[in-house]
C-alpha cells in the first residue's frame, strides 16, 4: 500500500517537472504572395499559446503543452490555415506558412462590363436611388435620371431607353426579376411619356448598357433590373401636394419589425398647369391620372422575404394637333388607359448554399385610342376611299394586353463568391386588338431555361459564364444565346473587363399582326471595360461592338398592305466614358458622361444601312449637385447636349420599293435643367414630421430642341417635332409623418 | 488509505480548477494593462490576437472577445488602417460571440458601445453614401447601450463624440455634445466596476468636455 502512494506521488511529479523542462519553441514566418504579412494570429487551439507576426511576417513563442495541438493562423482579409504539430519537441518548429487571400464581396473583381448599378449598399454602385431623384432634369423618373449616363440617347419624342444604337423597344425592364410589360404610361405621338415606377419604390436599380447576364433576355439591346425595398424603416403617412400631384399613403411596420403592409392613391391634372404654361397642342381632355397601388413585405423565418406589388391606374388625355396634309384641318388624338399591374416574389435560403427566387406576375393593360380629322369648327371629317392617306387618319384602336409570367431560379453558391445559378421562366402574352372593328388575337408562350456560372479563380481574376434556351410559340422559333463575361483586377481599386454575349428578340406585336412567319432578330455584343474606384471618385471607360442580325424590315406588297421579314441588319460601335466625383470641390458632387457613336441599321422601311434617326454620334451630360447644411438645401444643375440627330422622308415608289425622298440632320440638342430641395426639418432630434420642398425647372434657357421631322403626305412639307412646351416647371410639397419603430424593435428583443 | 488518496485527488483537481481561473484573471490583467502602453496599430493587433486566443481557449468568458473587438476599434479610429470594412466585420463578430456569453446587461451594454463604434467607423468611410445605414446602426447600438444601462458612462461618452462630430444644422454641434459629456463624467465617478468589466474611457470625456467649453 505504501508503495503505491510512492508510485502515484511520483508520477506527479515527473508529470509537473516535465511540464516545467519541456518548453518547445514555435517560430517561422507568415507570408501571401511572397509578401511578408504583419498582424496575423498565430494560436495553439484551445490554449493561451501564441502570438502575432511583427512587421517582417515573423513570428516566434514557447509553449509548455504537451500532445497533439492544431495550429491556427489567421488574419483580417485571409483565409484560415491550420497545421497539426506534436508537443513536446526538442527541436524547435519552425514554419513557413502561405496565406490565401479571401475572396469576399469587398475586395473582389465585379463582373461588370456593360452594367452601371444604383443602389445604396453596392460597392460598383454609381448613383444611389436619392440620386435619381435629385438629379435635374428628372423629376423623379428613372428613366430620365439614367439618360445622364453614357450609351443613351437624348430621345424626347418617344418613352424609352436608346440604349448602344437600340431603339427603345430593345430595352427591357425587370421588377425583382419578373419582366414588366407597360413599364411607361402608354404612348402619345410625339411625346415621351414617364415611367410607371417611383424611384422610391427600389432599393437597388442595375442598367446594363449591354453584354447583361444570361438570366435575362429578349432585350437586344438593355435592361434595366429594379429590386424592390424590402420592409420600410419606420411606418409612415406621406401626403404629396403641388398644383399637378396630389397623394396620400402609408406604409405600416409591424412591431416586431418582420411584416410590413402599404397603399397609396395619387392624382394627376394638368390642367391648371396648362392653363398657365401654354402647350403647343390644344388639349381638348385635360390628361388626368388616378393611380393606387397596394404592398405587402413578409419576412419568413429563415431569412426569406416574400414580396408583393399592385399597382392600378387609369387615365384620360385628348390633344388637337394642325393636321400636316392640310391649312385648316386637325387631327384630335384621344387615348383612355387602364392599366392592373402585380407581381409577387419570394426569395429564400434552403440547405447547404442553395437559395431560390420565385416570380409570378399579371399584368392587364388596355389602350382606347381613337384619332379623327376634325375640320376647324372641330368636326369630324371623311374622305372618299381614294384618298386613303387621310382615311388612315381616322381609326379607332382597342388595344388589350395581357401578361401572366411566372419565374423560378436557384442559386447553391460554391466556394467563396463563387455560385452557380439556374432556372426558368414562362410568358403568356395574350394581346386582343380591335382596331376599326377587325378583331386581332396574339398569344406566344415563351419558355426559357438558363443557367449561368460565376466563378473567382482569386480575387483578381472572375468569369462569368452562362446561356440561354428559349422559345417562342407564336414564331414556333427556339434559339441558344451563349453570354461570357470576364473581369481582371489591374489594381487595388482598378479592373478592365471583358463581356461578349448573344441576344434575342422576338418581333414586336405589331409587326407579328401581320404574320407570324418571322424569327428571333439577334444582336451580337462584344464590350471591353476600364474603371477605377474609388469611395469618392469613379471613373470608367468601355469600347463597344455590336452586330445586329435578322433584324426585321417592312416588305410593301401594295399601297395599303405591308409585310414582314427579318432581312435586316445593322452595327454599332463607340466609347463611353463616365467620371463622377465628389472630392475635388468640397460639397460638390458631379459627373459627366460622354458618349460617342458609330451606327447604321437596315430596318423597318429602311431602304439601306442608314444611321437610324434616334442615333446622335455625340452626347455629353453633366450633372451636378451641391448641398449646403447650414441652408438645409440642396441645388442642383444638368446640362445635356446631343450632335444632331438624321431625319428621313422614306416613300414607297411604284414598284412597291422604298426611297430616301429626303433627308437632314436636326440641330444640335440642348438642356440645361435646374431643381432645388429645401428640407426644413433635417437634423431636428426626432421629428415628427419630414418635410421636403421641391422646386424644378428644365430647359432654363429655352433652347428650340428639335427632334426630327414629320413629314406631308406628298413630302413637300415637313414640321419639326418639337416639346410641347419650351420649358417644363414643377413645384411639390412632400411631408411624411412617421412613427419611428426602432425603441419598439429593442425593447422586444430584451 | 483509499479514502485518502481520493480526497488527495479531488483535491488537486479543486486546486487545478481554481488555479485555471486564476490563471484566466492573471492573463486578462496582465493584458489589459497593456491598453495603456498600446500605441500602434500593430501592437493593438496583437492585443486583439492574445485576447481571441484567450477567448477561444475558455469558451465561456464574454470578456475575451470584449477587450478584443475594443483592441481592434483603436485600430479603426486609426486614420492610417486601409481596411476599416473589414476591421469593423471583426469587431461585430466578436461583439457577436462575447453578446451569446455575456452574463448581464451591464456586460451587453458594453459589448453595444462597441457595435457603435464598429459602425461609426463603417459609417465614416463614407459618411454622405453610409449615413442611412451605417450611421443608423450606430445610433440603434448606442440607444440599446443606453436602454440596456442607464448608467453606462461610455454609451455617453460616445454619444457626446458622435454629437461633436455631427454638423450643427443636423442636430450636433459642441453646445449638443456638452450636457452629454457631463452627464458621462458623473456617471464615471459613480461607477464601480465588476472585476474585468470595463471601465475605460473617463480621460477621454474629460478631455472631450475641455474642448466644448
Amino acid at each position: 500500500m505504501k508503495n503505491s502512494r510512492k508510485i502515484v506521488l511520483l508520477g506527479l511529479l515527473i508529470a509537473l517537472t516535465s511540464n516545467i523542462f519541456s518548453q518547445t519553441v514555435i517560430k517561422g514566418k507568415v507570408l501571401s504572395k511572397k509578401q511578408p504579412l504583419p498582424g496575423i494570429s498565430i494560436t495553439l487551439k484551445d490554449t493561451y499559446d501564441g502570438t502575432t507576426t511583427d512587421s517582417l511576417g515573423t513570428f516566434k513563442f514557447t509553449t509548455t503543452e504537451k500532445g497533439e495541438f492544431t495550429l491556427t493562423i489567421t488574419g483580417i482579409g485571409f483565409a484560415p490555415f491550420e497545421q497539426k504539430v506534436t508537443l513536446p519537441s526538442n527541436q524547435p518548429i519552425v514554419l513557413e506558412i502561405n496565406l490565401k487571400e479571401d475572396v469576399t464581396e469587398l475586395n473582389a473583381v465585379i463582373l461588370s462590363a456593360g452594367t452601371f448599378e444604383a443602389g445604396d449598399k453596392k460597392r460598383a454602385a454609381v448613383m444611389s436611388s436619392i440620386d435619381i431623384a435629385t438629379t435635374a432634369g428628372s423629376n423623379a423618373d428613372i428613366s430620365a435620371a439614367l439618360k445622364t449616363l453614357p450609351g443613351t440617347q437624348q430621345v424626347g419624342e418617344q418613352e424609352g431607353l436608346f440604349v448602344r444604337g437600340g431603339t427603345g423597344y430593345e430595352t427591357k425592364q425587370y421588377i425583382d426579376g419578373n419582366l414588366v410589360n407597360n413599364p411607361y404610361a402608354t404612348s402619345v405621338p410625339d411625346i415621351a411619356t414617364r415611367g410607371r415606377f417611383s424611384p422610391f419604390l427600389f432599393k437597388g436599380t442595375v442598367f446594363s448598357t449591354g453584354g447583361y447576364s444570361a438570366l435575362y433576355g429578349q432585350a437586344l439591346s438593355s435592361v434595366l433590373l429594379l429590386e424592390s425595398i424590402d420592409l420600410p424603416e419606420k411606418s409612415e403617412v406621406d401626403a404629396s401636394f403641388s398644383p399637378i400631384i396630389l397623394g396620400l399613403g402609408t406604409q405600416q411596420l409591424a412591431k416586431n419589425k418582420k411584416s410590413s403592409y402599404g397603399f397609396s392613391y395619387n392624382y394627376v391634372n394638368v390642367g391648371l398647369y396648362f392653363a398657365a404654361i401654354k402647350q403647343t397642342p390644344d388639349y381638348f381632355k385635360m390628361p388626368q391620372f388616378h393611380s393606387g397601388d397596394a404592398n405587402f413585405r413578409i419576412k419568413t423565418k429563415n431569412g426569406g422575404m416574400l414580396k408583393y406589388y399592385t399597382t392600378f391606374s387609369y387615365s384620360n388625355l385628348g390633344l388637337r394637333r394642325p393636321d400636316i396634309d392640310s391649312s385648316y384641318l386637325k387631327d384630335a388624338f384621344s387615348l383612355n388607359n387602364t392599366n392592373w399591374y402585380n407581381n409577387l416574389s419570394y426569395k429564400g435560403n434552403l440547405s447547404k448554399g442553395w437559395k431560390m427566387t420565385l416570380g409570378a406576375s399579371f399584368s392587364t393593360n388596355l389602350d382606347k385610342i381613337q384619332q379623327q380629322v376634325q375640320d376647324a369648327a372641330d368636326q369630324p371629317k371623311q374622305f372618299a376611299s381614294n384618298v386613303y392617306w387621310m382615311n388612315n387618319k381616322n381609326f379607332t384602336l382597342h388595344n388589350l394586353q395581357n401578361l401572366y409570367l411566372g419565374r423560378a431560379v436557384f442559386e447553391k453558391k460554391i466556394k467563396g463568391l463563387s455560385a452557380w445559378r439556374f432556372g426558368s421562366e414562362y410568358w403568356r402574352m395574350d394581346y386582343r386588338p380591335t382596331f376599326n372593328n377587325a378583331v386581332y388575337k396574339l398569344i406566344d408562350n415563351y419558355s426559357a431555361l438558363f443557367t449561368e456560372a460565376s466563378i473567382y479563380l482569386s480575387k483578381d481574376l472572375a468569369a462569368q459564364i452562362g446561356t440561354r434556351f428559349e422559345h417562342s410559340s407564336i414564331i414556333n422559333k427556339s434559339d441558344i444565346a451563349p453570354r461570357v463575361s470576364l473581369a481582371y483586377k489591374t489594381g487595388k481599386k482598378a479592373q478592365v473587363s471583358l463581356a461578349y454575349g448573344i441576344f434575342y428578340q422576338k418581333p414586336e406585336a405589331t409587326q407579328l399582326y401581320a404574320g407570324t412567319n418571322v424569327g428571333f432578330t439577334k444582336a451580337i455584343h462584344y464590350i471591353a471595360s476600364y474603371q477605377k474606384t474609388d469611395n469618392d471618385r469613379n471613373f470608367r471607360t468601355e469600347v463597344y461592338y455590336k452586330k445586329y442580325r435578322d433584324l426585321i424590315k417592312q416588305v410593301p406588297v401594295s399601297s395599303s398592305y405591308t409585310t414582314y421579314n427579318n432581312s435586316g441588319d445593322g452595327y454599332a460601335k463607340g466609347v463611353d466614358v463616365f467620371f463622377r466625383d465628389k472630392k475635388t470641390v468640397k460639397n460638390l458632387d458631379y459627373w459627366v458622361s460622354y458618349s460617342y457613336i458609330d451606327t447604321k441599321r437596315n430596318y423597318n422601311n429602311f431602304p439601306d444601312l442608314l444611321q437610324p434617326n434616334f442615333a446622335a454620334n455625340h452626347n455629353v451630360s453633366i450633372v451636378t449637385k451641391r448641398f449646403f447644411t447650414e441652408m438645409k438645401s440642396g441645388f442642383n444643375l444638368t446640362y445635356s447636349w446631343a450632335s444632331g440627330r438624321p431625319y428621313y422622308n422614306i416613300l414607297a415608289d411604284v414598284n412597291n420599293k422604298y426611297y430616301i425622298a429626303d433627308q437632314g440632320k436636326a440641330k444640335t440638342y440642348n438642356n440645361l435643367s435646374f431643381s432645388a430641395e429645401w428640407i426644413p426639418s433635417l437634423g431636428k432630434e426626432n421629428p415628427k414630421s419630414f418635410i421636403v420642398l421641391f422646386a424644378s425647372v428644365n430647359n432654363i434657357l429655352g433652347a428650340n430642341n428639335v427632334y426630327g421631322y414629320n413629314y406631308s403626305y406628298n413630302g413637300n412639307f415637313k414640321e419639326p417635332v418639337t416639346p410641347t412646351s419650351k420649358r417644363f416647371y414643377f413645384i411639390g410639397c412632400f411631408i411624411s409623418w412617421g412613427v419611428d419603430r426602432t425603441q419598439d424593435a429593442i425593447n422586444n428583443n430584451l | 488509505m483509499k479514502k485518502s488518496i481520493f480526497l488527495f485527488l479531488a483535491a488537486f483537481s479543486f486546486t487545478a480548477a481554481f488555479s485555471q481561473s486564476e490563471k484566466y484573471t492573471a492573463a486578462m490583467k496582465k493584458n489589459l494593462a497593456l491598453f495603456d502602453s498600446a500605441k500602434t496599430a500593430a501592437s493593438y493587433t496583437a492585443m486583439a490576437n492574445t485576447f481571441e486566443r484567450i477567448g477561444d481557449a475558455e469558451k465561456t468568458q464574454w470578456a475575451p472577445y470584449y477587450y478584443a473587438a475594443l483592441a481592434l476599434s483603436s485600430v479603426g479610429w486609426m486614420p492610417e488602417t486601409s481596411d476599416k470594412d473589414a476591421n469593423a466585420e471583426k469587431m461585430l463578430a466578436f461583439c457577436t460571440k462575447a453578446e451569446a456569453l455575456a452574463p448581464d446587461n451591464a456586460a451587453k451594454s458594453e459589448i453595444e458601445t462597441v457595435r457603435n463604434m464598429a459602425s461609426t467607423q463603417q459609417m465614416m468611410v463614407n459618411p454622405q453614401a453610409r449615413w442611412a445605414t451605417y450611421g443608423k446602426a450606430a445610433g440603434e447600438a448606442l440607444q440599446k447601450a443606453m436602454t440596456l444601462n442607464a448608467n453606462n458612462p461610455r454609451a455617453y461618452y460616445l454619444q457626446g463624440m458622435s454629437l461633436m462630430g455631427t454638423p450643427a444644422a443636423f442636430g450636433g454641434g459642441k453646445d449638443k455634445a456638452k450636457p452629454v459629456f457631463e452627464k458621462a463624467i458623473e456617471l464615471y465617478k459613480a461607477e464601480k466596476p465588476a472585476t474585468l468589466y470595463p471601465d475605460w474611457g473617463k480621460k477621454q470625456a474629460e478631455e472631450a468636455l475641455a474642448q466644448c467649453q
